[in-house]
């Protein structure tokens, strides 16, 4: 149903075209305001049908599962979320949260970006209000598809403001379904990324806007928009970055304008100071270096402006020239020393690690290790771009044709953005997010500009057509019907190329529309904390270990009890389990997850000491080889011994591989055989015959025999292993007793 | 050659003053406003250079609350002057409407930063 509705939406905005077009052909006023009703109508229907379509699209895995949380980071903004309502905005603003990296304990109001929250809480807030009553689980769970579809909304004015209607409708459609977006807000993904890209799209909106316009209201409702972004995604440094530059290329070619200093500079006050008002962000619009490029351009716009005030009032080129070489001269000197200063002072703080990592894709593999661990950081790989824009790929530079065919303050803004997200997409596939409204719009103008013509080609030699075909029954052969004839020879195939292109066309755009659903169906619908696979009948398992694992936690452990694991899964742990967690999914302690790599990589002896130093009560691990899921704990090991081993010296990568190999059967290096992350993950494993003619022990995630069927824990007890023993949680013993 | 510099300094300083005596009087309010609002700025850098940047939002806020002035001072000029062509359809009463709606959100937020 999904899908024919998709196909209904992508393919109607040609009609709108052709009509659009059709309109000009009519003469008769009166007819004429008529199609333009008729326009108006049909756009107005088809968009909301898009809406509608952008929010169904999203809720497969409400469907196939339940109304539930996905993956990792939601669990913590769902958190938040539900303390935010409980105990209102000052308790969620000032709320130290002893529950996580204990003993460090996180001010969480300090150290998130809380716009996500305050949208689903405001969202709730509403709906009681108008006595709907909803639990705040479901609102965070369709906050994304929410926002998925107000995106939809922006982008068809967006595309109008670049190119025309036709472009706004058919990027609006093409943004609802297409996979690099989905993959990020489908229902349950309550992530930053769900109303961020809503926000994003919102201020360049509004900037491209304000451009055009030159009017201070826009440019401030463009700063509103910002901050709006600013509180809800760390990727608002991507805008503070992207309209500088787009800034400094339009100055380079000559296109500076007043509306644009009205622009940019009035947005980027209004929107730097309201940006301060996140407290997360506080003062780094001033004071860090990734910020600085803004705050150069603001002042560069000024000595532009001044020289340009200048310019207009002296009427004598060369005392100009005398006055433009000291200004110029000053300007630069200031400036220089300035940032020399700052930057020497330590006043301006150095690039980041992940701004450096984006600019240099191999940075974050030589330095960071806790980067390069995350897998949506890793470079993207061709087919993730064809998986996730499909025809998209090959539409946008023919998009980026027609945008410098035709360019305009507006085009080069899009042109700008298209380019730079493409890099950044190329650098880091979470980044394929960012790039996707950029690639929809260029696609859409693509798309529409293509259709355009040829309804135009197909319509009038229809006319031409008529009017010849009339004229040879009537055997008068006028002036004016044999030159349409001599045309008409001229180019014999135009009409009927232009109709096997425009079935081309619609052929492509319904693959696109079919590509996209299954996508959406297959890939992006999952939870990740249910898995499901297919059984030997074809059937459907669902394994549900992992909320199993955490409600045992909740309901058999010490309300005090503190839980060690992976990072993965700290935000999890305390979300469902409600117990205390070591590290999470916040990774801004790298010492403090080192250790927490150290422990599982050492001796059982050695870890134990650690263990008994972080108060630790349980040890949780995840563990696959039952069930053939690869992302458990065994496979991210190395990067915990890469991790631990780079804050601890003593924790050497070498001493777990076997000629550079990483392996756990009999061959396996005997350090990796005997640490604890082995002995948890594999203990009583060898008893048990997971695969029909296979030998115990049988690892089906990585289908070998593991080496150490015969393992003892002296310091640790089992205390629970779910059905599928997927989760393994641990009691820490207490130390004996000296006598 | 320093002669001939400040002579050449003398010059501009000369043409720009007699250019400058043509703008209408509305303008030349603005400018006042804006150099009058520069001026507290670097009045309060200066401050900020002796005695210390500690309340760091409150300095913040004060510059900022000078520097924003003065852009959206320049803005409206842009926008209420006549000899400027992009502007031509844009009524001066919607300009300062803007302007006013500008500088108070401006103000409020700075109201909330002053700490």
């Amino acid at each position: 149903m999904v899908g024919a509705g998709a196909k209904k939406t992508t393919n109607g905005s040609p009609e709108v075209v052709k009509s659009g077009s059709g309109s000009s052909t009519m003469l008769k006023l009166k007819l004429k305001l008529k199609t333009k009703q008729q326009e108006l109508l049909l756009r107005v229907s088809i968009l909301c049908l898009v809406y509608v379509l952008a929010f169904i699209t999203r809720l497969f895995s409400v469907l196939r599962y339940e109304s539930m949380i996905h993956e990792f980071d939601p669990y913590f903004n769902y958190r938040t979320t539900l303390y935010l309502t409980e105990k209102g905005f000052y308790e969620f603003w000032n709320w130290f949260d002893s529950d996580s990296w204990y003993p460090l304990g996180r001010i969480i109001g300090g150290t998130l970006y809380p716009g996500l929250m305050v949208t689903a809480a405001i969202i709730y807030w509403l709906l009681r209000l108008l006595s709907f009553a909803v639990h705040i689980r479901e609102v965070c769970v369709l906050t994304a598809p929410f926002f998925a579809s107000n995106t939809t909304i922006v982008a068809y004015f967006f595309g109008k403001e670049i190119w025309d209607s036709g472009a706004g409708l058919v990027a609006a459609a093409l943004i609802a379904i297409c996979p690099g977006y989905i993959s990020r807000s489908v229902a349950g993904s309550y992530d930053n990324e769900g109303v961020a890209i809503f926000a994003l799209l919102f201020t360049f909106y509004l900037f491209v806007k304000a451009v055009n316009t030159g009017s201070l209201a826009w440019a401030l409702a463009s700063a509103f928009g910002y901050f709006y972004m600013v509180s809800a995604w760390g990727g608002y440094v991507f805008i503070i970055n992207l309209i500088p530059l787009y800034v400094l290329v339009l100055l380079v070619t000559g296109r500076y304008s007043m509306r644009l200093y009205v622009a940019y500079n009035s947005m980027y006050v209004v929107g730097m100071l309201l940006a301060m008002q996140i407290r997360f962000v506080g003062f780094q619009h001033v004071q860090s270096g990734e910020h600085m490029a803004a705050m150069g351009v603001f002042f560069l716009m000024q000595v532009f402006y001044l020289l340009d005030w200048v310019k207009y009032l002296l009427s004598d080129t060369k005392l100009f020239q005398a006055f433009l070489r000291i200004t110029v001269t000053t300007a630069l000197a200031v400036g220089a020393i300035a940032l020399g200063l700052g930057t020497a002072s330590g006043y301006i703080s150095p690039w980041t690690g992940r701004f450096y990592s984006l600019l240099d894709p191999t940075y974050a593999k030589d330095h960071i290790p806790i980067i390069a661990s995350v897998s949506e950081h890793q470079p993207t790989a061709w087919s993730s771009f064809m998986f996730d824009f499909h025809i998209l790929l090959f539409l946008f530079p023919a998009g980026l044709y027609f945008c410098f065919k035709r360019l305009s303050d507006a085009t080069i803004f899009i042109v700008m953005y298209g380019l730079t997200s493409m890099y950044f997409a190329g650098v880091m596939v979470r980044l394929i997010l960012v790039a996707t409204p950029a690639v929809c719009l260029i696609s859409a103008i693509a798309v529409s500009a293509t259709i355009k013509n040829l309804t135009l080609v197909a319509r009038a030699k229809n006319n031409n057509k008529v009017a010849h075909s009339g004229s040879l029954k009537g055997s008068t052969s006028s002036s004016k019907a044999s030159s349409k004839a001599s045309l008409d020879q001229s180019q014999p195939f135009q009409r009927n190329g232009a109709i096997a292109l425009l079935l081309g066309a619609f052929y492509l755009l319904s693959k696109y529309a079919t590509h996209c659903t299954w996508v959406t169906s297959e890939a992006y619908s999952s939870p990740s904390i249910v898995l499901a696979a297919r059984g030997a009948h074809g059937n459907r398992v669902i394994f549900d270990d992992y909320r199993e694992a955490y409600f045992w936690l909740r309901q058999n452990t010490p309300p005090d009890a503190k839980v060690m694991s992976w990072w993965d899964y700290g935000y999890q742990i305390t979300a469902m389990g409600n117990r205390t967690v070591i590290v999470d999914n916040n990774t801004w302690n790298n010492t403090h997850i080192a250790t927490v790599g150290r422990a599982m990589s050492s001796y059982e002896d050695e870890a134990y000491e650690i263990m008994r130093s972080l108060d630790v009560d349980y040890v949780l691990v995840v563990f696959g080889g039952v069930t053939g899921y690869s992302s458990d704990d065994i496979n991210k090991f190395l990067w915990m011994v890469r991790i631990g081993g780079g804050v601890f010296p003593i924790i050497k990568e070498p001493d777990y591989l076997v000629n550079g190999e990483y392996r756990v059967d009999k061959g396996a290096a005997p350090k990796m055989l005997n640490c604890l992350m082995y002995k948890l993950s594999y203990y009583r494993f060898g008893e048990l015959t997971t695969e029909y003619g296979k030998p115990p022990g049988y690892d089906r995630a990585r289908g070998v025999e593991i080496g150490n069927k015969d393992i003892k824990l002296e310091y640790l007890e089992e205390a629970f292993t779910t059905s599928n023993w997927i989760v393994r949680i641990y009691k820490v013993k207490p130390p004996n007793n000296r006598w | 050659m320093v002669k001939s510099t400040s002579k050449d300094a003398q010059a501009l300083f000369q043409s720009l003053r007699s250019a400058y005596a043509a703008t209408p009087t509305n303008l030349k309010i603005i400018d006042l406003y804006v150099v009058f609002s520069i001026f507290t700025a670097l009045i309060q850098v200066v401050y900020m250079a002796i005695v210390g940047s500690f309340p760091f939002n409150s300095f913040l806020s004060g510059v900022l609350s000078c520097i924003g002035t003065a852009v959206l001072a320049v803005c409206l000029r842009i926008q209420v002057n006549k000899e400027n062509k992009e502007f031509k359809d844009l009524p001066p009463e919607r300009a300062f409407a803007d302007f006013v709606l500008c500088n108070l959100v401006l103000h409020l937020v700075i109201m909330n930063f002053l700490g």
